[in-house]
């Protein structure tokens, strides 16, 4: 088991707040795009590609690295801010985030993003890529993992139990997936839209070994991430347990802030907030 | 008239992927069980790791089928026609096309040759809709012959691919030889004449070559055009053929609109030339239950259906 300290931890809620003031100012730059679910999404993703991971921004197809795949492809400006903080592509690219003759689209394109491993963005599609890559990695003897990260919402979809059942079937231990669990998707609530309760038992009569977590207590999230690694004959599931918006209060569990950006106003309001979330962390290091 | 030799481009295409497994340990094959049937089971059973079996789940095995070849691998995904594009359009979309991966759909159980099993199996939409994807390539080959040769390029060429065979055993065309110059993109001429174009694709072929002799004997020759390319389309042949014949018929089976006939309308159209033309298929609508023979005669998909065709056009 791999093992933290405080600092380590610390440090990583630092990037965290750094990665939320990037999203907040992408969002607004770009004048449109969705804040609620790559706020939600931030701190798990954080964990994976700052210390758990093994990849290489240098190589970003290096056939030995750890894969992950954005299933719920809204929350791009998460994803985006991350590769870049990590040097996959200049950061100034966020700053042009859907503009035309840019590189960054709406939703991630593998084919134009170094570090982007599947076209996403139609709900429903990244846990079958994701099986597709893990079964390679078995064919080949390769030790890499793959991790996959679904939207509450996303898990409606027939496809994703599809895949649900496949990978239970093929034994991929070496396939990590995470629900974002917010509980908001476009039109409301997802147990009043369509009823997902009681997930923990869905997965596992598909077969999934199930995990749950507070997803946005990074600390927690690295040691399910190691547990989910070790779990062997079976493929293992997060739930994350998380705040659509969180990080910038009046966000915060805001359904209307699922798909619209902040206007002037609300970008400086929530800067401020995560500024001053930034202090805070930095005085108790 | 002799009894013609026959054969299936489903076992050819079976057989093809046993030989390519050998030569290529990177191929991958998928089915959603329907692999006794497309004739990927040669395969499961000589290479069983790299098989995979993925139930009754089209679009979970097309995207899976995409995330195998990010890996490197050439993966060959098969299922009926009708399954395959439209249970699994918008993984087609998004994970093969968009994302330019090397993933092949070989499709069985095109058109409506089909037969008994009724228009609920009986694909005739999807030349149309793989022709519309951007960075797809999309195949029809004619016989079984012709079949071999096109699995061979598939899993030569990078890129995402479509093609679709028919159920059915259709007479042997070529031998071996003819075939060995294909190439993904160019049109065959099989027969040559001056009068009028026959351009057809999959089983429609060797109802046009029956046609041409037919018509030989009453006075016209006709330049008979394989294209078993839909996509990209051989615009240079087809333009040509427009200026040497008086005039030009398409046949597919497949609706006529959106497929091969189409496609040649909007090259013709485009390029401003004058030619009488008439686009053969099935003239949007389903079809039904019958045996292929039956069904091939009712809906206007024979020999004879072109040589009165190409007839009146030429009288017009
Ligand atoms: C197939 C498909 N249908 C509809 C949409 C439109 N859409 C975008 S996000 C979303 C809701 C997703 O909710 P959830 O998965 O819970 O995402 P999150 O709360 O993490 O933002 C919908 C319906 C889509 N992108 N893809
Ligand atoms: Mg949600």
């Amino acid at each position: 088991m791999a093992y933290y300290t405080e600092k380590q931890i610390k440090e990583l809620e630092l990037l965290a707040v750094k990665i939320r003031k990037y999203i907040i100012e992408m969002l607004y730059r770009a004048a449109s795009g969705h804040p609620g679910g790559s706020l939600s999404a931030v701190d798990a993703i954080v964990a994976l590609y700052f210390a758990h991971m093994r990849h290489n921004p240098k190589n970003p197809d290096d056939p030995d690295r750890d894969r992950f795949i954005l299933s719920k492809g809204h929350a791009a400006p998460a994803l985006y801010a991350v590769l870049a903080e990590l040097g996959y592509f200049p950061i100034e690219e966020l700053y042009h985030l859907r503009e035309i003759n840019h590189m960054l689209q709406g939703h991630p394109v593998s084919l134009y993003t170094p570090g982007v491993e599947a076209s996403t963005g139609s709900l429903g599609h990244g846990l079958s890529f994701g099986n597709g890559v893990a079964l390679a990695g078995k064919l080949d003897g390769k030790s890499y993992h793959v991790y996959v990260m679904l939207g509450d919402g996303e898990l409606d979809e027939g496809q994703v139990w599809e895949a649900a059942a496949a990978a239970a079937h093929y034994r991929l231990d070496n396939m990590t997936a995470m629900v974002d669990r917010n509980y908001l998707q476009i039109d409301g609530n997802t147990e009043e839209v369509m009823r997902l309760e009681s997930l923990r038992e869905k997965w596992q009569a598909f077969g999934w070994y199930v995990i749950e977590v507070d997803g946005h207590d990074i600390a927690e999230i690295l040691k399910a991430l190691d547990e989910a690694d070790h779990k062997e004959n079976m493929p293992s599931i997060i739930i994350l347990n998380t705040v659509k918006g969180k990080g910038v209060s009046f966000m915060e569990n805001n359904v209307d802030f699922h798909g619209v950006p902040p206007n002037e106003m609300e970008r400086n309001l929530a800067l401020e907030e995560l500024d001053m979330l930034q202090k805070k962390l930095e005085a108790s290091m | 008239m002799t009894e013609k030799l026959m054969g299936n481009p489903r076992n050819a295409y079976g057989e093809k992927l046993v030989e390519l497994g050998a030569r290529y340990p990177n191929l991958v094959v998928l089915d959603a069980d329907l692999s006794k049937s497309t004739k990927t089971i040669l395969f499961a059973k000589k290479y069983p790791n790299r098989f995979f079996e993925m139930g009754v789940a089209e679009a979970n095995m097309m995207s899976t089928a995409a995330g195998l070849a990010s890996c490197g691998k050439i993966a060959f995904v098969s299922t009926f026609a009708v399954f395959a594009t439209g249970r699994a359009y918008d993984q087609i979309r998004m994970d093969l096309a968009y994302s330019q991966v090397n993933v092949k759909i070989f499709a069985t159980h095109g058109g409506i040759s089909v037969g008994k099993d009724g228009a609920s199996h009986q694909m005739i939409e999807d030349l149309a809709l793989m022709r519309v994807l951007p960075n797809m390539t999309v195949l029809a080959p004619s016989d079984a012959t012709q079949t071999e040769k096109i699995v061979e390029l598939m899993a030569e060429h990078k890129g995402p691919m479509y093609a679709r065979v028919g159920r059915a055993d259709v007479p042997v065309i070529y031998d071996r030889s003819y075939v060995e110059t294909l190439e993904i993109g160019r049109g065959m001429i099989v027969e040559d004449g001056d009068d009028a174009t026959i351009i057809a694709c999959g089983t429609m072929v060797d109802a046009a070559l029956d046609a041409h002799k037919i018509l030989l004997k009453e006075g016209i020759s006709t330049r008979v055009i394989d294209m078993h390319t839909i996509k990209p389309l051989d615009e240079k042949l087809i333009l040509r053929s427009s200026r040497k014949t008086n005039a030009i018929v398409t046949i597919e089976e497949h609706s006529i609109i959106g497929g091969l006939g189409a496609a040649v309308a909007e090259v013709l159209a485009e390029n401003s030339a004058s030619i009488r033309f008439k686009r053969m298929g099935i003239e949007d609508k389903f079809c039904e239950s019958g045996d292929p023979k039956d069904l091939l005669e009712k809906y206007g998909l024979t020999a004879k259906h072109v040589v009165r065709q190409v007839k009146k056009l030429l009288k017009n």
